[in-house]
């Protein structure tokens, strides 16, 4: 076992996500059995291997700090499922 | 005539010498859409409206002796892509609202050029999959099988190219999402080099491996599209300031003399004999080109299923983090706090594989496993890097199967995610290198199902590959069928 219900609750809530527990216990299952699968990079000495963290050598790009054109407030919130009063509607956050 | 099964290049030559207007193309398109449609499933949005506008205008453009490639050509575009007032959902219901307030750059380049578009084809939900089936909106079905997947995650822009419900199609491909339904549905398929193709509104699935490529009818075609779609765009940092080479000038030259390289690691058990033997036939019809083989080895080839599914969904479990029910798309209405909101609109919002994703990659980054899996993935993704590298020392291109087998039937992986991630194997490496591949035609089953092979080059070299692609198209002898719908 790599994970266990307990843990598939836990990385839940970190992802903001709920599962009933039948959810959580086919959870469970199916990311044991990819998780055992993945052991296998356990056979390769990486060592001293460098992490690639992209396909291609990137560079860092600069442009000069000028003024663009933005979204502007109405088209920003069109598409907000609560967008009155010109702000992104949350429910409360304080008591 | 039946307007909507030609070619791009066979169509331009129509409109230029004024036999053909786009609106008779657009609307022999949709008409074959109305025919067809509710059988495949390749589209969760029609355009009709738009598309008859484009064309008129398009016709107004070519009169006027002012058009460019893809003028009054109808182009079906995944819904992946953002485009300005047409929703964009991505094949998720927590998107179904979602109406992008601007275009993508390879959308604004296509219409620029006078491009018609026809709609938004269907996908895995935010791309994860590899047979269209996790999409929230229906399945599509493989025009050659109905009772089959048209692979995915760009199933529906393949089916629409394979149907001639459009001409040509964008899909985008993460691990392969291009190459693979491409293959199972007998049509061309590329992913470009990383930073080939702007990515800037593509919605991000895995920012590292996304590339955004063409379906389509033929290899000359994909390179018409590959010259309207490249170049560098300062909307994406990651695209690449190289010159953009006229990719068709490199349709009609020679190829012989070159090497290709066959890695032994591609021809594993399970591969499906008739796959094989196929892959065999396109080996000697290279060689019949005065194309050298040669064996090479990409030794770490087993482990690129285990390091792309750790890679991917960590990547993807960051992106998808925006969608919070705030800002766009589905609120759950019952949240009884913000938290309480946010989980809600989850959880109920997201299918099952993309939560499933999103799980799997909290965990690998999450402290104490980040150094176990998401480190040594990473580690193990240079060692991958490193044998292609040597491989192109030795051959100037490879050539693989792009699938295991041809299209499975429609529910036959859904239950078992492992099996479903092993069958993008042979196309996986190419995003995790960064580098261009192709999948091309090679023949059909003896159930007429068709199969593709995949031919895969160094960074920046497409014009290479299409040069490769082309000779083998114009050389194998491959009957061309379109499927019976």
């Amino acid at each position: 076992m790599k994970i266990t219900t307990q843990e598939v609750g836990y990385i839940a809530h970190l992802a903001r996500l709920d599962f009933s527990e039948s959810e959580k216990g086919k959870l469970t299952t199916q990311l044991n059995t990819i998780l055992m699968y993945m052991e296998m990079l356990n056979r390769i000495d990486t060592t001293r291997i460098k992490p690639a963290t992209n396909a291609v050598s990137l560079d860092n790009v600069f442009r000069e700090d000028t003024e663009q054109k933005s979204t502007g407030v109405k088209i920003a919130l069109a598409d907000a499922p609560d967008g009155t009063m010109g702000l992104f509607g949350v429910p409360r956050v304080l008591e | 005539m039946e307007f909507n099964k030609l070619t791009i290049h066979e169509l331009q030559e129509k409109l230029r010498a004024g036999s053909v207007t786009s609106l008779d193309i657009t609307e022999s398109v949709f008409r074959k859409i109305e025919s067809v449609e509710d059988r495949v499933h390749s589209y969760i949005t029609l355009t009709g409206e738009i598309a008859i506008k484009q064309a008129r205008e398009a016709d107004r453009r070519i009169k006027e002796g002012n058009a460019g490639e893809l003028t009054g050509i109808p182009i079906a575009l995944k819904d992946i892509l953002c485009t300005k007032g047409i929703r964009t959902t991505c094949g998720s219901r927590i998107l179904e609202t979602f109406i992008p307030p601007y275009d993508a750059t390879v959308v604004r380049k296509l219409k620029d050029d006078g491009a018609v578009l026809v709609g938004k084809t269907n996908m895995d939900e935010f791309a994860m999959g590899s047979s269209t089936e996790t999409s929230g909106f229906g399945i599509t079905k493989n025009p050659w099988d109905l009772d089959r997947i048209p692979g995915g995650s760009s199933g529906g822009s393949a089916a629409a190219v394979a149907a001639d419900e459009c001409i040509a199609s964008l899909g985008s491909d993460t691990g392969g999402s291009i190459r693979q339904p491409a293959a199972l549905c007998g049509v061309v398929g590329m992913k470009p080099t990383y930073g080939r193709v702007s990515r800037f509104g593509l919605t991000a699935f895995a920012s590292s491996l996304d590339q955004i490529g063409p379906i389509t009818k033929d290899v000359e075609d994909c390179a018409i599209m590959m010259n309207i779609i490249s170049g560098h765009d300062s909307n994406d940092s990651t695209s690449v300031p190289a010159e953009v080479p006229d990719y068709r000038e490199f349709l009609s030259r020679d190829i012989r003399g070159w090497t290709v390289g066959i890695p032994g690691e591609y021809f594993i058990e399970g591969i499906d004999p008739e796959v094989k033997a196929a892959t065999d036939k396109a080996i000697k019809t290279l060689a019949g080109l005065g194309v050298k083989c040669v064996e090479i080895s990409l030794p770490h080839t087993e482990y690129c299923v285990a390091v792309y599914y750790i890679i991917a969904p960590a990547e993807a479990s960051s992106n998808l983090a925006r969608y919070d029910g705030v800002r766009y798309g589905f609120r759950a209405p019952d949240g009884e706090d913000l938290l309480d909101m946010y989980k809600k609109t989850r959880s109920s919002g997201f299918g099952a594989e993309v939560k499933r994703r999103i799980m799997l990659g909290t965990y690998s980054l999450s402290s104490g496993y980040y150094d176990a899996y998401y480190k040594k993935a990473s580690q193990v993704r240079t060692l991958i890097k490193l044998d292609f590298d040597r491989a192109f020392k030795k051959c100037d291109f490879i050539l693989t199967p792009t699938t295991p087998t041809p299209a499975f039937r429609i529910g036959e992986k859904v239950d078992n995610p492992l099996q479903m991630y092993l069958f993008d194997i042979f196309t996986m490496s190419a995003n995790l290198t960064g580098i261009p591949g192709i999948s091309v035609p090679c023949g059909y089953t003896k159930n007429g199902l068709p199969m593709g092979i995949q031919f895969m080059a160094n960074h920046f070299e497409e014009g290479k590959l299409l040069q490769a692609a082309s000779a083998f198209e114009n050389n194998s002898k491959i009957e061309r069928r379109r499927p019976e719908l």
